[in-house]
């Protein structure tokens, strides 16, 4: 019971907290704005791939580390783009073009990455994201190293809560947005497109969602790995629902997820010996789904999420 | 100088409107001007074309011929672009939708001025909204409260929401699809006033409608659309029900009259039943049925009559008292033995109750009798007895429908209610139970059921007419007692009552005894 304690007071056990759950926020911040707009996003586990591998590749052609990271948002936006069009103008069944994008970015992102390094033995590693030293704040007793000596992209991650909190909430955009996944002829009565807003919107949380795909290999790691998303995007889908579709609530989501995975790394080294290694690897996927039977339940759904909306149809 | 709607300027001119779905002509060359503070009503039955009409107007459809003119800022005509729902609200056209065009999960607030303001900006509204917004409920006397979630305002408020925001945008022209379709005979009132006063200051308003007695109290000048065409335009001072009624059905309709007929035996009998719970709940409830009567339940929705029609229809258990079927205690409910006793319901709410919406008219017209003996074969169904059977109540019962196979969801509540009638009726029941047949049905479709109670009733089955419509309730009911909080009254022959004593007691005014 101390030991775990111990574990939990540590400012080293929040830190790696905080960075698990960093490509957790991109991935429920696009989610949910998605999903705000009527689109369920499938493609998701495909975009952090894309993102993951476009972001790196531009780093090693010789990009700088924040030119990768818009490349990789472009690379995110153009698979949104795809999904977009297939399920808004054309109104395609969202699951089937959402398996589609993934299976399609993740594909093309292995065969690009083998087609550029046809035989490497061991990955190429770049020059990835920095953890911050800021001053005064870097230095502060436990909250310094918890919260303040994280990479960049942390932080970014962090800012852009507060920014979807904001459109979603306090604009015109974010009133249109939330009323198209609701009701689409609302927005077409008040002589706004339907169309625009949602592709637009698919588009803009596609390219977040590729920024958590960046995260993981320009600054968790530096380089690119097959299988390294290893199902965050589909955990993003499940926290969108455990967050409500709610920007604050989402936070607060990919952290806990980001503690319960810290805590079974180390708890493993602490008990290791006695219970097998996967029961711990299974634990925060087993505490979110625990977690999702409780919240789910009264799940507020956008109305309209996965409805098609032709005009003039009845 | 005050002047007549007669000479105030034309604010918008429909012409030579024509629109085809397929092969059908949904709208044929319509023509429709509209003045400066008047109220016009479009009158016509279910699928004449006037939601149709007024989409085009409002630029959800394209017209395939015709072309649609506002007046602007100089007074003169221009055409308005077609197709566009944001230049017609540039145009000062602001419009109720049927089903409302309300974002649930936003508020009141949210959803008046969504759209008015470029997207791209900090603070969802223009500085003066909340003034604005405050002036305009003063002015047309619409409050509503606007800070809490649309999905917890009740219809009429809703509505109420749906004005202000034409209002919010400078409406000129504002037109209401079927408003009363959701509305209280109260809520109505209170809208068409409101209308009113809205024309006073100047508003041009056209609402839809297929109920004449609104038509003939609230418009200024009515157009009547049959089959997609104008048949008529004039004032609503030259007009009364029998005219109106003749140009939207297109010929003489007779009311329908019960032939005097004395009752026979009794058939069911209530005594001192109570069920349910809360507000809809029946105490201590009595009466009896006799073959070949119509005994009419009179009331105003919500004050038991749901309770009455599950506890008939076997759907729920009675507290207390007891039910007799010619004299046979019945105890056990279960809808499946209520209806292979020979009851047969006719359901409130036919498109949630009635129908399996997703499944074919030809299924609905077969599914109470699907474990009998007609619809199989060897144990399977037998698809060409089914269809048969589909076939023969189409043609029977005139449901206008592509055939069969169509799914019941897509038909309108008249035909939906025709497929309820052949259903029911045509098992010879021995007691038909009619929840509100002729809600929301309009003439053509309200003669249809009115004809096929009364055959059931001169056949000798006993109905009870669940209504709130006192035209209905006199018309077709042998006798008719009042249902308030629960509390049925004694039912007493029509011919001894009259109807301002039943709205009375509706009303829950006085009772009987007091009366006395
Ligand atoms: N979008 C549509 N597609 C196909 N048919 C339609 C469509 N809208 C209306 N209709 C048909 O056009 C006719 C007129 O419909 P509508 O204008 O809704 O009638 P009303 O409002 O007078 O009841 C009906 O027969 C209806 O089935
Ligand atoms: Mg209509």
């Amino acid at each position: 019971m101390s030991d775990i304690l111990e574990i939990l007071l540590t400012a080293n056990f929040w830190a790696a907290a905080l960075r698990i759950a960093t490509p957790l926020i991109f991935g429920v911040l696009g989610a949910l704005l998605c999903e705000r707009a009527g689109v369920l996003n499938l493609g998701i586990e495909g975009i952090f791939t894309a993102g993951a591998m476009a972001g790196w590749m531009a780093v090693w052609l010789g990009a700088g580390l924040w030119g990768g990271v818009l490349v990789a948002a472009l690379a995110g936006a153009a698979f949104g783009l795809v999904h977009a069009i297939l399920t808004v103008p054309l109104g395609l069944s969202q699951h089937v073009s959402g398996i589609g994008v993934t299976l399609f970015a993740t594909s093309l992102s292995y065969y690009t990455y083998r087609t550029a390094l046809p035989d490497v033995s061991s990955p190429p590693r770049i020059e990835a994201f920095q953890p911050a030293d800021i001053p005064y704040l870097s230095d502060l007793p436990f909250l310094g190293p918890a919260l303040f000596q994280q990479t960049p992209l942390t932080f970014l991650a962090l800012a852009f809560v507060v920014v979807v909190a904001f459109v979603l909430y306090r604009t015109p955009l974010g009133l249109a947005i939330r009323a198209v996944g609701d009701n689409p002829s609302a927005i077409e009565a008040q002589g706004l497109s339907v169309t625009l807003l949602r592709m637009g919107t698919v588009v803009a949380g596609s390219a977040l969602m590729a920024l958590g795909g960046a995260f993981l290999t320009m600054s968790a790691f530096d380089a690119f790995f097959f299988n390294m998303v290893n199902g965050r995007g589909w955990i993003c889908i499940a926290l969108t629902v455990f967050a409500s579709w709610r920007p604050g609530k989402a936070l607060i989501g990919a952290l806990l997820f980001g503690a319960f995975d810290a805590f079974q790394v180390r708890l493993q080294t602490e008990v290791g010996g006695v219970v097998p290694g996967q029961v711990f690897l299974m634990m925060p996927y087993l505490l979110s789904i625990a977690a999702l039977v409780v919240v789910a339940r009264k799940a507020d759904y956008p109305r309209a999420m996965l409805k098609p909306y032709f005009r003039g149809q009845r | 100088m005050t002047t007549g709607p007669g000479e105030q300027p034309v604010v918008l001119a429909l012409s030579g409107i024509t629109k085809r779905f397929g092969a059908l002509m949904a709208n044929e060359g319509v023509d429709l001007e509209l003045r400066r503070g008047e109220i016009v009503a479009l009158l016509g039955e279910n699928g004449a074309g006037k939601t149709t009409l007024m989409n085009i107007l409002f630029g959800h459809y394209v017209a395939d011929e015709g072309t649609v003119s506002v007046a602007g800022a100089d007074g003169r005509l221009q055409p308005m672009e077609p197709g566009s729902p944001g230049a017609a609200l540039r145009s000062g056209i602001g419009m109720v939708h049927q089903h409302f065009t309300l974002a649930e999960n936003l508020t009141a607030f949210e959803n008046i001025v969504l759209g008015t303001v470029p997207l791209i900006r900090p603070g969802l509204a223009g500085r003066n909204a909340r003034a604005r917004l405050a002036e305009l409920m003063r002015r047309s006397g619409l409050e509503v409260d606007l800070d809490i979630r649309v999905s917890r305002l009740s219809v009429g408020e809703q509505q109420r929401v749906e004005i202000l925001k034409a209002l919010y945008r400078d409406a000129r022209v504002l037109v209401l699809d079927e408003p009363t379709a959701v509305l209280t005979p109260q809520e109505s009132d209170t809208l068409f006033a409101t209308l009113k006063s809205l024309a006073a200051q100047g508003i041009a308003i056209v609402f839809i409608s297929h109920k004449l007695a609104e038509v003939l109290a609230a418009s200024d000048r009515v157009a009547v659309l049959r089959l997609g065409r104008k048949v008529a335009d004039l004032p609503t001072a030259e007009c009364d029900r029998q005219k109106l009624a003749e140009l939207m059905v297109g010929h003489a309709v007779t009311p329908s009259r019960r032939e005097p007929k004395a009752p026979g035996a009794a058939l069911l009998t209530l005594d001192g039943v109570t069920a349910g719970e809360g507000r809809d709940s029946i105490r201590d409830v009595g009466f009896t049925l006799h073959e070949g009567e119509i005994l009419g339940i009179a009331g105003v929705s919500g004050n038991g009559q749901a309770t009455l029609a599950r506890l008939l229809s076997g759907l729920l258990p009675a507290e207390r008292g007891n039910l007799f079927l010619r004299d046979k205690p019945v105890h056990a409910h279960d809808a499946g033995d209520m209806i292979r006793s020979g009851i047969a319901r006719i359901p409130e709410d036919r498109h949630r109750d009635g129908v399996v919406g997703a499944m074919t008219v030809a299924e609905n017209l077969v599914i109470e009798e699907i474990r009998g003996r007609r619809y199989q074969r060897f144990g399977f169904l037998d698809f060409a007895a089914i269809a048969a059977r589909a076939r023969e109540a189409i043609a029977a019962y005139d449901i206008r429908c592509p055939g069969g196979g169509a799914v019941a969801r897509l038909l309108s509540g008249g035909n939906i209610q025709k497929i309820v009638l052949a259903r029911t009726l045509d098992a010879g029941p021995v007691v038909v139970l009619a929840a509100q047949p002729s809600r929301g049905l309009d003439i053509g479709a309200t003669g249809d059921v009115h004809r096929r109670l009364l055959a059931a009733r001169a056949r000798g089955a006993g109905v009870i007419l669940i209504s709130e419509d006192l035209d209905e309730l006199f018309a077709l009911s042998d006798r008719i007692a009042v249902i308030h909080r629960g509390h049925l009254s004694a039912p007493r022959p029509s011919e001894e009552l009259d109807r301002a004593s039943v709205g009375l007691m509706m009303a829950g005014h006085h009772t009987e005894s007091e009366a006395a």
